[in-house]
């Protein structure tokens, strides 16, 4: 560098008390929040003041009647249960069944382990929309012919095909790989069950893999939309997104309720994300990383 | 043989076979099928929707993968470092991770609404014409472009973000003391190292806009005259929609049409990329 040019440097340096890097990333961060600001401010306004042009950027008064409105048009709170429950029971029954299935590809022989591991692996590269048409034939006739509850048009519809993933099976499948085998022989050795090795070593070794895969699988269950859509009709099973989907073409829309509802799907799972953003940036890098 | 794997291949596995079998098949849901052979596929070829939506869904993504990638690149550069706030930068960025499609789709058709949406405003104030963006054949499917890469920005920038936490700044120090600048570092060093996180973004990206559907659904229904009906869109409305015939031996073929893409397309990436990722060992 020459020596005006140093010169120069330090002179900008001195001039601006921020970094410089600040005037790139507030103008980022105003335009990527504005999306929520906006649909905040929609909610708390009256439908007169939504449709004002030019756009009033202030409400004039705070008007929260939006809220309980749009808690009167649409059942949001039964919208938000029964996302909870399918998310929840999908996360808890992954959990199970993908380490129980992890578990034993990752240390048990068995007729047909190879093929069978291959199988699994098969349906991670299909997209899901080759899947989903016998996957609304199955869920029908089980609904019909063994056990309504998981049938079409009823929650258990949208958690079954998901309580275990191919995803999730081959994830702890190769953390258990990574474990020291010792421990396991030696709980074999002091006549330990396989299912109490697990139980008691194995899982407890695998917190980090078990929290990244909750993470991903709960905020997959709960944006689901495509299946939701073709698996539910009637109103009292549905989860926020289909909800909301719902709301939006039902009514000539009126926009300060729609995204008052919005809000109030958005709030929960937002909550969730602050308080659990370490496990969710975490196992969204993980994901990346190992892809890498 | 545990429940998890049973319900993988009920779900999962089965269903791959079945829907092929259906492909062949006349079928639609409960009267007989009959195999017509490859008469669905020929239906597929001369069939202008399809050759639409394909269009429509390569456009998409041509333009949706590489705008998210290099947002993410951008914004995961500019917060690589410590300053004031970034904690609360960061944040943002990643809170759009947490809005699931339906909700930033409804957001974004206020925003874009051609009579009340303040984009016609802010445009009104630097001197641009209103524009009737969704309702329009020529604006809408940019407008799903801007919204996805919105939803999709906390993604890319947290894989480049722990990308870039996991180079060595002892490489880009020895650089800078070798006299290279910072464009130099970045293109020589830098760039080359991101490129394994490059590529599963590439893939992950692509493979997920070839699959496009809730926001078309929500804000378009693949209008106006079908200018962003893409192909996950034209196939639920042939097995599912409202208008829709249940037509799921053809939907099946255009389901297999889509994974054959996407093999396609992801095979060519791995394959073109050799050359350029690098692998720290």
């Amino acid at each position: 560098m020459s020596a005006p040019a140093a010169a120069l440097a330090t002179r900008r340096k001195r001039r601006l008390p921020f970094s410089p890097w600040h005037l790139v990333l507030i103008p980022a961060t105003i335009v990527l929040i504005f999306p929520f600001a906006w649909l905040i401010v929609t909610s708390i306004e009256t439908p007169a003041e939504a449709l004002h042009f030019p756009p009033i950027l202030t409400p004039h008064q705070l008007d929260f009647s939006n809220y309980p409105q749009a808690l009167q048009e649409e059942p949001f709170g039964r919208f938000f249960v029964n996302s909870a429950v399918v998310a929840v029971s999908t996360v808890i029954s992954n959990l199970l069944l993908c380490s129980l299935a992890g578990y034993a590809f990752a240390r048990y022989r068995f007729l047909g382990r190879g093929l069978l591991f291959v199988l699994i692996m098969t349906t991670l590269m299909v997209p899901f929309q080759v899947t989903m048409i016998p996957q609304f034939i199955i869920t029908k006739w089980l609904g019909v012919h063994l056990l309504a509850p998981v049938g079409i048009n009823h929650i258990g519809a949208l958690i079954l095909p998901n309580a275990a993933t191919a995803f999730g099976v081959f994830f702890l499948r190769q953390f258990f790989r990574t474990l020291p085998i010792e421990y396991e022989e030696a709980a074999r050795v002091d006549g330990a069950s396989r299912l109490t090795v697990l139980w008691r070593i194995v899982l407890p070794l695998s917190l980090p893999a078990l929290s990244t895969l909750a993470a991903l699988t709960f905020l997959d269950s709960w944006n689901n939309f495509l299946w939701p859509l073709i698996a539910i009709t009637s109103t009292n099973q549905m989860t926020l997104p289909l909800g909301l989907a719902m709301f939006q073409s039902a009514h000539s829309i009126e926009w300060t309720h729609l995204m008052a509802g919005n809000v109030m799907s958005l709030i929960p799972m937002l909550v969730i994300f602050f308080a659990a953003q370490r496990y969710f940036i975490r196992s969204v890098a993980a994901t990346g990383l190992a892809g890498s | 043989m545990t429940p998890g794997v049973a319900i993988i291949l009920l779900f999962g596995v089965a269903p791959i076979v079945w829907s092929a079998i259906m492909s062949f098949q006349r079928n639609t849901l409960g009267a007989s099928s009959p195999f017509v052979g490859l008469a669905n596929y020929r239906q597929m070829l001369h069939d202008p929707v399809v050759a639409q939506a394909l269009q429509n869904t390569v456009v998409y993504t041509a333009l949706f993968v590489p705008g998210t990638m290099i947002v993410g690149l951008f914004l995961a550069v500019a917060m690589n470092r410590k300053l004031r706030f970034i904690s609360l930068y960061r944040t943002v960025a990643y809170a759009t991770m947490a809005i699931s499609t339906i909700s930033e789709a409804l957001v974004f058709i206020w925003l874009f609404d051609p009579s009340y949406g303040i984009v016609n405003y802010l445009f009104s104030l630097v001197g641009l014409h209103q524009q009737p963006f969704l309702n329009s054949t020529s604006e809408a499917l940019f407008v799903i472009v801007i919204m996805t890469i919105w939803g999709w920005t906390g993604f890319a920038v947290v894989i480049y973000l722990a990308a870039l936490q996991g180079i060595p700044q002892v490489l880009t120090e020895a650089a800078a003391i070798d006299g290279a600048g910072r464009w130099t570092i970045f293109r020589r060093i830098t760039w080359p190292l991101l490129s394994p996180a490059s590529l599963f973004l590439l893939i992950w990206l692509t493979i997920n806009a070839l699959q496009l559907f809730d926001e078309v659904y929500l804000s378009t229904q693949g209008g106006p005259l079908n200018s962003t009906t893409v192909l996950v869109y034209y196939l639920y409305q042939v097995a599912f929609g409202a208008q829709g015939s249940g037509n799921i031996g053809f939907a099946s073929a255009i389901a297999y049409f889509l994974f054959v893409i996407i093999l396609a397309v992801t095979g060519l990436q791995f394959w073109g990329s050799r050359r350029y990722v690098h692998y720290r060992s």
